[in-house]
C-alpha cells in the first residue's frame, strides 16, 4: 500500500493518468455516468417482442457489451425494465405492480408498436393502447418487432439520456391502481360491489377515453 | 397405440361408419338415431345437429361406437336467432375422418349441456366459449371466465357487445404464504404458492396457482389470459385476401410464423376454392420446416434453462442456431420473425437472387446440423443430471393425453403416432421422404427427444425441397395462382382445417356470410389443449418437476391466450 496500485490492476486508462491519478468532475455527473454504464435489466417477457429481446441478450447481439445485459429475475434488483409486448387488461395491474417494486431511479424502454399504441392489436377489446397508459416510458423503440439492433440502439439512447441526467417525468397515468372503495360509485361499481372488497386494489379502464 | 398391445382398443369391433373410402355419414346418423335432429354439410365434414340436453350422450356414442376419440375444438358463435356450439371431432388414428356436432341454444339465455363427461378437454374449451360468447354449459364443473378478468362485463364476441363500456379489473392480493392463515382449512400442512404471471420459468405471462404439501404439488390451476389479444375479433374484422395473414404470425411467435400462416392459408383456400401452384407448395414446405427447426431450438434451449436454471451454454447454442435459421428466413421473407410470407394461392415472392447463394447457405446450415445436434445430445440428453430431472417425471399417459386433446410433440412423446403432415396430408409433404417421430417414455425426457429428432426430420425435408427447387424449370416457377382481388366465399359455408404447427394441431374454423370478411373466425390452439394436461402431469410430483413439465410442454402464451 502507499506504493500506488497493484500492477495487476493496471490498465491503459490508469497509465494515461500517470502520476496524478485524480479526476475532477461533478458528483451528479459521475453518478449518472455510472448509472448508465452499468444497468441491470429486469427479465420480463410478455409477447412476441420478448423473443427478439432474448436474441438481443444472447450471442451475436450481446447487449452485455454495452453494460446493460444482465437480466435480473427480481424487480427489486433491476433498474431498467424493457416492456416487450402487448399489454392487456388483465396484465396491466400486474405490470404496474412489478414496476412499482423496482427501486428508484428506474427507467423504462418500450419495445415494439404494442407498447406505443397497442400496435396491430389496437382495436382489440382487451388491449391497452400503449404502455404509457400505465407507466412512464423513457424510450420508445418502434417496430413489430424491432430488430435486435434497434433495441440495442434504444438502450444506447437511454444510456445517453441517463448520462445527461434526464428521465421521463413520473406523472399520474390514466390507468392507476386504486382501492376499490375510492372509485366513484357509478353503475358499474355498484354492480361489482359484492364481488370486490373495499380495499382491493383495482384498475379502472375507461375505454371511451383511450387514444 | 401399437398393435401388439393386446389391451389396446384396436381389439374392439370395427368402429361404426368406416368404409373402404372413408366415412359413411348415413351409418353415423343411424348410430345417433333420435339424438340427431338434423344434419349440416360443412366443407371439411358433415355435422349432426343435437339437442342441447343430449350433448354428452351424442359425444360418448360417437367416441365409443364410432371411434371419434379426439375432440379437436369447440366453436361457439352467435346467429341472428340462436347460439350454436360446434364440437369438431376426429380420430387420432385417422384424422381425415371428421364429424361435427352442432348444438343450437336459445337466443335468450343460451344453455347447453357440458361435454366434460365425454372429453376432459371440453373443460377449458367450454370455459372459453362461455367467456367470449356467453353460452352457458350445464353440469360444467367450474364454469368461470378463463381469458378475461373475472369481473369483466359482457361477452365480447357477441354482436351487441359495447367495446367502449368501462371495466374494473382487480389486482387481488395473492394469498401471502407468510401469513399464519396460509394453512389449509382443515389445518393441514399445505401452502398456497403463486407462480407468475411474471416469473422466469413460465415462458411468458402464465400464472400457476399451486397448492403445495411440503415439496409436493397437491393441486395446480393454470390461470391464463394475461396475453389475450383478441385475435379472433381482429381476424373477423379483416378481409380474407390481405388483412388476416399478418395475425397468424403472432399466435405462435417463436419463429413458427409460416406454420401458422399455412393454417389460415389452408382454411381460406379450401373455403374459397383456390389452387396453389406446386412450386409454391415446395416453397411453403421448405420455409415451414425452417420455422419448425427454429421453434424446436428455442424449446430445447429454454427447457435446458428451466432444468439447469441459468443462462448456460445450451441456451446460447440454441440461440446461435436460431440466429442462423432466422438469417435464412430473413433472406427468403424479408423479416426475422413476423414473416407474412404466405399469400392465399401461393407465397409472396420467389427465392432471393442469386438462388445459388441461398441454396449454398441452406446446405451449409444443414450440413452442420448433425454435428450440432450431436452436441445437444452430449450436453442435454446424455447428461446425467438432466436425465435424473427428466426421466419418469411429468408422466402423461396416452389415454389422458387423448382425452385432453394433446397433440404435437406432447402427444408423440406419449407414444401417440399422430402427425397431420402425414395423416391429413397437405403441401408437398406426401411426395417427400421423412418419418414421424414417436417416443414411448411419456415423460419430460421423451418430449425433449421427440423435438430434437424432429429437427433432423425437418432438415431432411428441407434438403429434399432445396434439391427440388434447384432443378425446377425456370418457366414453371409460378409462385401464386390467380386469386380474385376481393374474396367473397359463398354465404353460410363453414370449414374447419388444421395443420401440424410447431406445437401440434393448429386449427381454424371459418364461417362465411358472403361478405369479404369472416362471420366467425375461431382458432384452435395446440398449446391451449396441451397446457390443460399440466395438472395431470404434475399433481403428486415435486415442485421442481412441475417446472420441468411446464418447460417440456413448450407452450407459448400468445397462442394459449390468442
Ligand atoms: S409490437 Fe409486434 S412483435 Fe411486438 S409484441 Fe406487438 S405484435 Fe408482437
Amino acid at each position: 500500500m502507499g506504493e500506488g496500485v497493484d500492477s495487476r490492476f493496471n490498465s491503459k486508462l490508469r497509465e494515461a493518468f500517470g502520476s496524478t491519478p485524480f479526476i475532477l468532475t461533478k458528483f451528479d455527473k459521475f453518478m449518472n455516468w455510472v448509472r448508465g454504464s452499468s444497468m441491470f435489466m429486469l427479465q420480463f417477457g410478455i409477447a412476441c417482442c420478448s423473443i427478439e429481446m432474448m436474441h438481443t441478450y444472447a450471442v451475436k447481439h450481446d447487449l452485455d457489451r454495452f453494460g446493460a445485459g444482465v437480466p435480473r429475475a427480481s424487480p427489486r434488483q433491476a433498474d431498467v425494465i424493457i416492456v416487450p409486448g402487448t399489454i392487456v387488461s388483465k396484465f396491466t395491474p400486474r405490470m404496474k405492480r412489478v414496476y412499482d417494486q423496482m427501486p428508484e431511479p428506474k427507467f423504462v424502454v418500450g419495445m415494439g408498436s404494442c407498447t406505443i399504441s397497442g400496435g396491430p392489436f389496437q382495436e382489440g377489446y382487451n388491449v391497452i393502447k400503449g404502455a404509457e397508459e400505465a407507466i412512464p416510458v423513457d424510450i420508445h423503440v418502434p417496430g413489430c418487432p424491432p430488430r435486435p439492433e434497434a433495441l440495442v440502439y434504444g438502450v444506447a439512447k437511454l444510456q445517453e439520456r441517463i448520462a445527461n441526467g434526464e428521465s421521463a417525468p413520473v406523472t399520474v397515468k390514466p390507468y392507476e391502481l386504486e382501492q376499490f372503495g375510492d372509485l366513484d360509485r357509478d353503475e358499474l361499481v355498484q354492480h361489482l360491489a359484492d364481488r370486490i372488497d373495499e380495499d382491493d386494489l383495482v384498475m379502472r379502464y375507461n375505454w371511451a377515453d383511450s387514444p | 397405440m401399437s398393435l401388439e398391445d393386446p389391451t389396446s382398443p384396436e381389439a374392439d369391433p370395427e368402429p361404426v361408419g368406416v368404409t373402404e373410402d372413408g366415412l359413411d355419414y348415413d351409418a353415423l346418423e343411424d348410430l345417433l338415431g333420435d339424438l340427431a335432429i338434423g344434419r349440416e354439410s360443412h366443407i371439411n365434414a358433415e355435422a349432426f345437429v343435437v339437442r342441447p340436453g343430449d350433448v354428452e350422450e351424442a359425444l360418448v356414442t360417437l367416441r365409443d361406437e364410432a371411434g371419434f376419440d379426439h375432440c379437436s375444438c369447440l366453436t361457439a358463435q352467435e346467429y341472428e336467432d340462436r347460439f350454436e356450439s360446434i364440437y369438431h371431432l376426429r380420430k387420432y388414428d385417422e384424422p381425415t375422418q371428421e364429424v361435427g356436432v352442432v348444438v343450437p341454444a336459445a337466443r335468450e339465455n343460451p344453455v347447453s349441456q357440458s361435454a366434460n363427461g365425454a372429453f376432459r378437454t371440453a373443460d377449458w374449451h367450454e370455459r372459453e366459449a362461455y367467456d367470449l360468447v356467453g353460452v352457458e354449459y350445464e353440469d360444467h364443473p367450474d364454469l368461470r371466465r378463463i381469458l378475461l378478468p373475472e369481473t369483466w362485463q359482457g361477452h365480447p364476441l357477441r354482436q351487441d357487445y359495447d367495446q367502449e363500456q368501462p371495466q374494473v379489473v382487480p389486482l387481488r392480493e395473492h394469498a401471502n404464504p407468510l401469513k399464519d392463515d396460509h394453512r389449509g382449512i382443515d389445518n393441514s400442512d399445505t401452502m398456497f404458492l403463486n407462480i407468475g404471471p411474471h416469473h422466469p420459468a413460465t415462458h411468458g405471462v402464465l400464472h400457476l396457482k399451486a397448492v403445495l404439501d411440503g415439496e409436493v404439488v397437491a393441486d395446480v390451476d393454470p390461470d391464463i389470459g394475461y396475453l389475450h389479444r383478441c385475435e379472433e375479433q381482429l381476424c373477423q374484422q379483416g378481409n380474407y385476401r390481405h388483412q388476416i395473414m399478418p395475425y397468424p404470425d403472432r399466435w405462435d411467435y417463436i419463429s413458427a410464423g409460416i406454420l401458422n400462416e399455412w393454417c389460415y392459408a389452408r382454411a381460406a383456400e379450401d373455403l374459397a376454392d383456390l389452387e396453389v401452384p406446386e412450386y409454391a407448395q415446395v416453397l411453403r414446405t421448405m420455409s415451414a420446416e425452417m420455422c419448425r427447426i427454429a421453434a424446436h431450438m428455442l424449446a430445447a434451449g429454454t427447457f435446458a434453462l428451466d432444468v439447469y436454471g441459468d443462462f448456460t451454454a445450451i441456451f446460447m447454442y440454441a440461440m446461435q442456431d436460431r440466429e442462423k435459421m432466422m438469417n435464412l428466413l430473413e433472406d427468403l421473407t424479408g423479416q426475422r420473425l413476423m414473416f407474412n410470407y404466405l399469400r392465399l394461392g401461393g407465397v409472396a415472392w420467389d427465392l432471393p437472387e442469386p438462388r445459388e447463394e441461398f441454396f449454398e447457405k441452406t446446405r451449409d446450415l444443414l450440413d452442420d446440423l448433425p454435428e450440432r445436434l450431436e452436441e445437444y445430445h452430449n450436453l442435454i440428453t446424455s447428461n446425467e443430471i438432466f436425465q435424473m430431472r427428466c426421466i419418469d417425471t411429468g408422466v402423461l399417459e396416452p389415454e389422458a393425453a387423448k382425452s385432453y386433446g394433446a397433440t404435437g410433440p406432447v402427444a408423440r412423446g406419449s407414444g401417440i403416432d399422430y402427425d397431420l403432415r402425414r395423416d391429413d396430408p397437405y403441401g408437398y409433404y406426401p411426395e417427400l421422404d421423412w418419418d414421424v417421430i414417436t417416443e414411448d417414455g411419456c415423460d419430460n425426457y421423451a418430449r425433449v427427444l421427440v423435438r430434437l429428432q424432429e429437427v433432423e426430420e425437418s432438415a431432411k425435408i428441407i434438403k429434399q425441397c432445396v434439391d427440388l427447387l434447384e432443378d425446377w424449370p425456370e418457366e414453371e416457377r409460378t409462385i401464386q395462382s390467380n386469386v380474385p382481388r376481393t374474396l367473397k366465399p359463398e354465404p353460410d359455408t363453414e370449414i374447419y382445417r388444421t395443420v401440424e404447427a410447431a406445437k401440434g394441431e393448429l386449427g381454424i374454423y371459418i364461417r362465411s356470410d358472403g361478405t369479404s370478411k369472416p362471420a366467425r373466425f375461431k382458432i384452435r390452439s395446440p398449446c391451449f389443449s396441451n397446457l390443460q394436461t399440466l395438472p395431470e402431469m404434475s399433481e403428486g410430483e415435486y415442485i421442481p418437476d412441475l417446472i420441468a413439465s411446464l418447460g417440456s410442454l413448450d407452450i407459448v402464451l400468445g397462442e394459449v391466450d390468442r
